[in-house]
């Protein structure tokens, strides 16, 4: 893990402006956000394939379904509580129903994304958009993942929503390091627990892992960034071979990875799973790392909960 | 095809109409009152303006057509099957199990269909999304939108109406079907619609009103939206629900229900009578 930092809704602006060059039939669509989406990197480029269609989320998401039954790829970005919330019912009905070729990449979820408050805070996300069938779900964790999964996206046909932060988190992964949708990447090999993670709490749990590891205590992360499809064989796996389950994600833990970790164990292997998440409750106001903290998703408290 | 006759569109009117009673009578189920009214409408488009291939459906420079009041599907599938994309045989499975003929239009089920569509208020984005790929790709191609008039109480309706006024889109072209009657009763007393036309007009778009009936104001009505530059257009059709079926006529209790055996053998017999005076 390096000192550099980036928010992966940056590497989502970069990776887009980057990706318009050679891809001509990729289109952007954004709701008066692009300067926080940072859709505003490939607007600067290619204007004439960028719409902002004001705040009107259910009109956009609409919109981007008719470019893409004309074949284009649109992306169509605006922070996750106005996409998978506000625009629930143009995403089920007029994208997954006719399982149309839009990609949505929300950003600022979770409580990270700090002094905002509870009413931008989107938490359930993960459970409304996995819900949804054609949908493939997923969560970069750092900067490398994401690039690659932007591309990865527009090759692969069907609806997506993409979990994008505001916070800026380390660079986890070098370049050289491979990403398959439906596959984890798991860091390290410690028998003690796995530690299951999502987006900005995959950082935390491996800064936890290396505290633990100076006493003694090995752990695992398995990096879950893609949600569904899922990787169960690493989930049981894990469970497997490791004397502990805990999931953490910036996310109600009720519908989001630790339910789907549940799900999967439930059927195949059943086993205790640690579920640390937002507990059925709203979030607040604040700065990001003291909410991280307030709401038990950091590194301290992943730390904590292993040595209970 | 082009049909320019008023009459010959008139008998085609009517032969859809048939297709709706049929195909509700035939599900027990369905919405007869708004695809009653909006047959006329769509004969002049399927007929005599849109730019389609029943051979080709998906031919890229097609024009298309959202019906984004998805629950007058029985008339898309009647006009379908008129204008060749579908076997009439096809009309019998409508709304049944093993069809492809859903309660609500899905375009992977049906050749002809452009959009899926049910829930309402959303046609008219989707419509904008095509639009503005016509217009990107400077592919020329035309898109018409039927909305019903209940179903602009949807906001997202008028977030559309923005865009389609923001991008210019003169290759849109919405029409409503303003036969002012929805489930819970007259359109002014569930949610006044009044100056309508002022709405739209507030909107940026150029409004036409023309009684929706009258085939040759539909034709001349798409002609001048077709000439129209730099706005949209919208074609407020009035119209009369249940058109066609005098005991289905302004009466909101048909919006959503079938005939009985009576009830369908009166529609059929009043239907086959118009079409000998036409």
């Amino acid at each position: 893990m390096l000192e550099k930092k980036i928010a992966t809704r940056q590497s989502y602006g970069e990776a887009l402006a980057s990706l318009g060059e050679k891809r001509k039939d990729i289109v952007v669509l954004d709701a008066d956000l692009s300067s926080a989406t940072k859709t505003n990197l490939f607007a600067e480029k290619f204007p004439e394939r960028f719409f902002d269609i004001g705040i009107a989320e259910q009109d956009m998401l609409g919109t981007a379904a008719g470019f893409a039954t004309c074949g284009k790829i649109p992306f169509a970005s605006t922070f996750a509580v106005f996409a998978a919330g506000r625009a629930y019912d143009q995403i089920r009905n007029s994208i997954c129903y006719p399982n149309l070729n839009v990609k949505i990449c929300a950003t600022h979820y979770g409580v990270n994304i700090g002094e905002d408050g509870a009413t931008h805070q989107m938490l359930e996300d993960i459970g409304m958009m996995r819900a949804l069938p054609n949908m493939t779900v997923l969560c970069p964790s750092d900067d490398t993942q994401t690039k690659w999964m932007i591309e990865e996206i527009c090759n692969r046909k069907g609806p997506a929503y993409v979990r994008l932060a505001r916070m800026e988190t380390p660079v986890i992964y070098d370049t050289n390091q491979t990403f398959q949708i439906g596959k984890a990447v798991q860091i390290g090999e410690g028998a003690d627990a796995t530690i299951i993670a999502t987006g900005v709490t995959v950082a935390e749990a491996i800064k936890a892992k290396e505290q633990l590891a100076k006493e003694g205590i090995l752990v695992r992360v398995l990096d879950m960034y893609s949600l569904k499809p899922v990787d169960k064989e690493a989930i049981i796996r894990c469970a497997k071979e490791t004397k502990r389950i805990i999931t953490v994600e910036d996310h109600q833990i009720a519908g989001g990875l630790g339910s789907i970790v549940c799900e999967v164990l439930a059927e195949e292997y059943p086993c205790k799973v640690e579920r640390m998440g937002i507990n059925d409750c709203f979030g607040k106001s604040g700065k990001p790392e003291e909410l991280m903290h307030a709401f038990g998703i950091d590194a301290e408290a992943i730390y904590q909960k292993i040595k209970e | 095809m082009k049909i320019e006759n008023p009459e010959e569109l008139k008998k085609i009117a009517n032969k859809i109409r048939i297709h709706i009673i049929d195909q509700v009578y035939e599900a027990q189920s369905g919405h007869p009152g708004g695809s009653l009214s909006c047959a006329d409408i769509m004969t002049v488009l399927y007929f005599n303006q849109m730019n389609i291939h029943e051979k080709e459906p998906e031919a890229p420079l097609r024009d298309r057509f959202v019906l984004s009041k998805g629950h007058c599907s029985p008339a898309l599938y009647g006009t379908l099957v008129e204008r060749g994309f579908l076997e009439e045989e096809q009309l019998k499975t409508f709304r049944k199990i093993d069809g492809n003929l859903q309660g609500h239009p899905d375009k992977n089920k049906v050749p002809g269909v452009d959009m899926t569509t049910g829930s309402l208020g959303q046609g008219l984005s989707v419509a904008n999304g095509m639009a503005l790929n016509s217009k990107l790709e400077h592919d020329g191609y035309r898109v018409y939108c039927l909305l019903g008039d209940g179903e602009i109480e949807e906001g997202q309706v008028w977030e559309a109406a923005m865009t389609a006024h923001k991008y210019k889109l003169d290759n849109l072209c919405a029409i409503i079907d303003y036969n002012h009657l929805q489930i819970d009763g007259d359109i002014e007393t569930v949610k006044a619609l009044d100056n309508l036309e002022g709405k739209w007009k507030s909107f940026g778009f150029h409004v036409l009103t023309v009684d929706g009936h009258d085939i040759q104001s539909l034709i001349d009505a798409f002609t001048t939206a077709k000439l129209t530059k730099e706005k949209p257009t919208v074609i407020i059709a009035k119209t009369v629900k249940g058109k066609g079926v005098s005991f289905m006529e302004n009466k909101a209790g048909w919006h959503g229900k079938a005939p009985n055996k009576e009830e369908y053998e009166k529609a059929i017999k009043e239907l086959k009578g118009g079409m000998e005076k036409c």
